[in-house]
């Protein structure tokens, strides 16, 4: 197993740690299909099935995976950082 | 690549000519103050299995409706082959029985009141007895994927069920729609974010309002309560395996339907009334979820899991599929179909749909799934709103 990210969509800006990611290594990410989309040097440990941030992410910019936004980014994102509940939020259900 | 058509498929023809792959004969209490009898009678009689609840008094409206749906529906099941129903007021046994009826098969309702738990065990007995003789005669016979209803619900979801399990479901589905299969999802809240997905799919106008009005419904429902679901949708579950975000989720969740279009939206337990893929309007819990895919007719049931939902149901054979490697490494025996080579991109999902239809032709011939060998028999009903 070469890649250790997986992709929905070529262009997500996020993808997703197939194994537990540490900090500092590199990390070569693919789509679902096996097509090559780069690779990250992680900011941050990041477990098994969390997010990776693929390009840096600015403040309040929605965050794309599967090709559709899935909430946007509460503080700046760096390339290869953790992405979750802590830097990501909902645009729905905002009371 | 297996085409469902190739599947050599065997089950119960019933009376009302729809196909069961399990032949159950269930002690059905109507409310909660006479599961104690229906255990009873389960305990006496072999191959009996009795669905205790703690509803089914003081209930009305939409909410009566819907239990009493549930409970005709779980009867009237095609896994289910004959059922004692008792009940302390025999009226609403009745109100049970002549739904059950309607399908032909045998079926015979038991009140409590004026006789009491010993002497309605008895006679209850008897009659299970006689049902059981009647079921265990039953042979199985050769049945064609276009005379089967599945479902399909996922749990404990995480960022693998997107990528894996789920549209390794819906992949799957693509193809039991093309062979002319009976296909129920549904899942309404876990659809927020998606939901212009699912609309776009519906095939007439006239379900797309259906299904906006009952998703809409629910978005209220939320707000009045003045929450975000934050911690409910996505579950702690959900977050511990990757999954941010209510948005995440549904798409994740909405692979599961592949490039399906839909048929028609049901209310909650109510029955399809013809081939293709059906949006039945439903909570996320599992266990609700799958008892009300069961008392729609469901025999078979998909279910995708990232971090390992242990779920079941008496009458419905749950197979559990996943892609997480660290849930099929600790929770192996909970899991029919390991999808992990996904991951790990040694298998495609063509491949891994393979793998669940093959799955899905031994459950359908005998084989228990993981969830039935555990005896994971959970028969919860959907409460709308408090009792009177």
């Amino acid at each position: 197993m070469k890649h250790s990210i997986l992709l929905h969509e070529i262009d997500d800006d996020v993808g997703v740690a197939v194994a537990d990611l540490k900090k500092g290594a590199s990390a070569g990410a693919v789509t679902l299909e096996g097509k090559p989309a780069g690779s990250v040097k992680l900011r941050d440990n990041v477990p098994l099935g969390h997010k990776v941030a693929l390009r840096d992410l600015a403040k309040d910019k929605p965050v794309i995976k599967y090709g559709r936004q899935i909430g946007k980014a509460v503080q700046a994102i760096a390339k290869g950082g953790h992405v979750h509940t802590h830097n990501l939020k909902t645009m729905r259900w905002s009371i | 690549m297996i085409q469902p058509n190739q599947l050599k498929l065997t089950g119960y023809r019933r009376p009302d000519g729809r196909f069961g792959i399990r032949n159950h004969v269930i002690i059905l209490p109507v409310d909660d103050i006479s599961n104690a009898a229906a255990e009873g009678v389960a305990r006496l009689i072999k191959g009996t299995m009795a669905l205790p609840h703690p509803y089914g008094r003081l209930q009305f409206g939409e909410d009566f409706d819907l239990t009493f749906g549930t409970l005709a529906g779980i009867g009237r099941n095609p896994n289910v082959a004959a059922v004692v129903v008792i009940c302390i007021e025999p009226k609403w046994s009745d109100l049970i029985v002549k739904e059950i009826a309607k399908t032909g098969k045998p079926v015979a309702g038991f009140a409590i009141e004026r006789s009491g738990d010993l002497k309605t065990i008895e006679a209850a007995s008897r009659k299970a007895m006689e049902f059981v003789q009647y079921a265990t005669e039953l042979q199985r016979v050769p049945f064609p994927v276009k005379q089967l209803c599945l479902s399909t619900k996922c749990g404990e979801s995480d960022t693998t069920s997107g990528l894996a399990a789920n549209p390794t479901v819906g992949r799957a589905f693509e193809r039991l729609l093309a062979a002319g299969a009976t296909l129920i999802f549904g899942e309404t809240t876990e659809l927020t974010g998606g939901e212009d997905i699912v609309a776009s799919r519906c095939i007439r106008p006239k379900d797309r309002a259906l299904f906006q009005a009952m998703f809409d419904d629910y978005q209220k429902l939320i707000e009045s309560q003045g929450v975000d679901l934050m911690g409910s949708q996505p579950t702690e579950g959900n977050i511990r395996g990757g999954l941010t975000t209510i948005e995440e989720k549904a798409m994740g969740n909405i692979q599961k339907i592949g490039r399906c279009k839909i048929a028609s939206v049901l209310k909650p337990a109510e029955e399809p009334k013809g081939p293709g893929l059906h949006f039945m309007d439903s909570s996320s819990a599992a266990a609700e979820m799958v008892t009300l895919c069961a008392a729609a007719g469901s025999v078979a049931h998909f279910f995708p899991t990232g971090q390992g939902n242990i779920i079941g149901n008496p009458v419905l054979p749950v197979i559990k599929l996943s892609g997480n490697p660290l849930t099929v490494k600790t929770m192996s025996e909970h899991i029919d179909v390991d999808l992990t080579g996904i991951l790990r991109l040694e298998m495609n999902l063509d491949q891994a749909a393979d793998a669940a239809l093959r799955c899905l032709e031994h459950t359908i011939n005998g084989r228990f799934t993981a969830a039935e060998a555990l005896r994971h028999d959970e028969f919860v009903l959907t409460k709308l709103y408090r009792s009177a």
